[in-house]
């Protein structure tokens, strides 16, 4: 028989029984749609953590005490601004150090009220981490000498104050103390399924007064190229712990920390791709099954094409390519339907969903093979029937 | 449908298997089938003797558990004897390969079944051409040729119907022109009549005789009905899983010859058949007729079916 003539067999065998053959598809389809779907949502996620780690400036170094890794406990920093300006030396330029001393607070302006994140920062933070204003002005060196009560907010907190007022030039509480709003930052959006824009930035001097503390949480320099980054990280770890001798520094990299969070989140996509595996399993297995069913509901046919000249090998070639046929309508149906499931859930939701060329080639391929392997003892039982007891079934 | 002109499109060279005159379409030679069930052997089948010549016509008859099924698909290519030489289209089965078996059923053999076994949802026309796909013929030609030979059974006007759209008789034609399309040395016909009424099988059966005579196909019909079988020039009756009676009629319902040539597996046979009328058989008075029914009647009077009167033998209902 012809390999043409084959496939048409093998076609018209689908559509004879076509709401059969239908359901069979089914369980392909959404195996390998899930597959394309949930790789694609991991990717998306992926990306979008990567450029949000990307987005908080380029050749940034955080120095934090401690190790910094997976699952270790948060130590007490023992950094003062003393050591922001021995970092200041070893890095040449203070334009590029800026630090961070951070606590919740709640603040208030007349009725309204804002749980937000404080943060005690240096007039450098703006050109260290890529931040910008959509109004007023940013903190400057004189407000940070003189713990001068000023504050810059973010785009949720600047709204949930002054709804339907100007910010600029207003008072705000923080703790009971108050504070002149001079600026709002230009939105961020979420990172990590953080609100960015939820945090008031105030003088890290008058942070400190704020909470009655010396120390600073953490330190971070934008180096001056990318080649040496490194190196500045190891002078500017061994100065502090020169001068912390009991304590252990770290200083990482945004490189460093996509690292990180790419392990955590390949293996997430990993493992949505294997639930979604299952699913594609559990698909040939319904293929393998209705293949099955399939042979001994034909075994009539299969006798008479057996007497009349077909070899082992014809019959099992069609029920083969019948199994082939089915599986790969099903991937491509899957594949469809994935890809717009992904770029729906793109589009409406905030889950972010990237399509790869690899979970595509994955999908269907799982589902040829799916088919061959699912395929083939059907196929073969079929191939060697006897056509004397095959004629004869009922 | 096809643009061929000539009623009978028959190649020459479509023939499958061109046997050398004087070659049989089917040799047995002391063939034996025993079937292993539940680890006993039960003999279908116990060294059977009998060659179909190109060209006949015989009707191999027997009551059910006689072994004549067994006979038919073993000269059909369908099983393979546990013992004796079988030669179908001159090529001995026990050296054939399942896939060269399957090309030597497609080559030399047309089957006919008592249910049709036609393929459902699928139109007489392709129905009739699915030999061919398996001899790897274009799908073109498949079709003339199908078209063709519908037209020969006098279907040409149903080449698109499927077979629920078609009666018995119809798809039983359809089943004769699916048989012939390869232009087979033998047409096997199991109980071809057997899911007809009377007026259908008289048709199909006259079909059959009629492209015997025409095409030169041996035609081989297994039935239990005795008036089918006494149409048969040649008729064999097996039993036990053995031949009792190969006989020979020079014409069709008249007096019958035995037929020296053909071995007869019976070990009690006599030197010439085992037809030959001993003393004291319960049919030996009666008459004119009994000529030919004695010589059929170790088979037809232990027959059980549609009554054992001497009416319903062989010869009895000769006008």
């Amino acid at each position: 028989m012809r390999v043409a003539e084959a496939w048409r067999v093998a076609w018209d065998a689908l559509r004879a029984n076509r709401m059969r053959s239908a359901l069979t598809m089914l369980g392909v389809i959404i195996g390998v749609a899930s597959v394309v779907l949930l790789v694609a949502i991991g990717t998306g996620t992926k990306q979008k953590v990567e450029q949000q780690v990307e987005g908080l400036g380029s050749n940034l170094l955080l120095v934090v005490p401690g190790k910094l890794d997976v699952g270790t406990a948060p130590v007490v920093s023992p950094l003062t601004l003393k050591d922001v300006d021995a970092v200041s030396r070893v890095v040449g330029d203070p334009g590029r150090v800026a630090v961070t001393i951070a606590s919740g607070a709640t603040a208030r302006a007349g009725a309204r009220a804002d749980f937000t994140t404080v943060q005690g920062v240096l007039e450098t933070t703006p050109s260290v981490f890529t931040r910008s204003l959509a109004r007023g002005r940013y903190l400057t060196g004189a407000d940070v000498d003189t713990s001068r009560r000023v504050a810059v907010l973010g785009a949720s907190v600047a709204h949930a104050l002054f709804p339907d007022r100007d910010p600029l030039g207003q008072q705000i509480a923080l703790a009971g103390v108050r504070f002149r709003v001079i600026g709002v930052f230009a939105p961020l959006g979420q990172s990590l399924g953080v609100d960015r824009d939820d945090e008031v930035h105030i003088p890290v001097t008058a942070a400190q007064r704020l909470w009655g503390t010396q120390r600073v949480d953490g330190i971070a320099v934008k180096a001056p190229d990318r080649e040496r980054i490194g190196e500045l990280g190891d002078r500017i770890v061994a100065e502090l712990s020169r001068r912390h001798p009991d304590t252990e520094f770290s200083a990482v990299t945004q490189q460093q920390i996509l690292g990180v969070l790419g392990d955590i989140l390949g293996v997430l996509t990993g493992v949505l791709a294997a639930i979604a595996g299952i699913s594609l399993l559990v698909g040939g297995v319904g293929v393998s099954n209705i293949m099955l069913v399939s042979v001994r509901e034909r075994t009539r046919e299969i006798g008479l094409r057996k007497a009349v000249g077909a070899r082992p090998r014809d019959i099992g070639v069609q029920f083969l390519l019948e199994a082939v046929l089915l599986t790969a309508i099903g991937g491509l149906t899957g594949m469809a339907l994935g890809v717009g499931g992904a770029l729906l859930v793109d589009a409406l939701s905030p889950i972010p969903a990237a399509i790869t060329w690899w979970s595509l080639a994955l999908a269907f391929g799982v589902s040829a093979a799916v088919g061959i392997v699912f395929g083939v003892v059907p196929a073969q039982r079929a191939g060697r029937l006897d056509p004397v007891v095959a004629l004869r079934a009922e | 449908m096809s643009a061929r002109s000539e009623p009978v499109p028959r190649a020459p060279q479509s023939r499958a298997v061109t046997l050398p005159v004087g070659v049989p379409a089917i040799e047995a030679v002391d063939v034996s089938r025993t079937y292993q069930l539940d680890g006993v052997s039960v003999a279908a089948l116990r060294g059977v003797s009998l060659t179909i010549d190109p060209g006949e016509y015989v009707a191999v008859v027997g009551p059910s558990g006689s072994g004549k099924s067994t006979l038919m698909h073993l000269l059909g290519g369908l099983d393979r004897p546990t013992g004796g030489r079988l030669v179908i289209g001159g090529r001995d089965v026990a050296t054939l390969s399942p896939p060269e078996l399957a090309t030597l059923r497609n080559e030399t053999i047309g089957f006919v079944f008592q249910a049709f076994h036609l393929l459902p949802r699928t139109s007489a026309v392709d129905n009739v051409a699915l030999p061919l796909v398996y001899r790897g013929i274009g799908a073109r030609q498949r079709r003339e040729r199908a078209a063709a030979m519908l037209g020969r059974v006098g279907l040409g006007h149903r080449l698109d119907h499927r077979p629920n759209q078609l009666s018995g008789g119809e798809q039983q034609r359809v089943a004769i022109a699916r048989a012939l399309v390869t232009d087979p040395a033998v047409l096997l016909a199991d109980e071809p009549t057997g899911n007809l009424d009377s007026a259908t099988g008289e048709a199909v059966l006259e079909l059959l005789e009629r492209l015997n005579a025409e095409s030169g196909v041996a035609l081989v019909m297994v039935t239990h009905d005795q008036e089918v079988a006494a149409r048969a020039r040649r008729q064999i009756a097996v039993r036990d899983g053995r031949v009792r009676s190969d006989t020979i009629h020079d014409r069709p319902l008249s007096g019958a010859v035995d037929r020296p040539a053909t071995l007869d597996g019976a070990p009690s046979a006599g030197p010439r058949s085992v037809s030959g009328s001993g003393p004291g058989r319960p049919s030996g008075g009666s008459g004119g007729a009994a000529g030919a029914t004695g010589r059929l009647s170790p088979a037809a009077l232990d027959r059980t079916g549609e009554g054992g009167h001497g009416d319903d033998l062989p010869g009895g209902g000769e006008p």
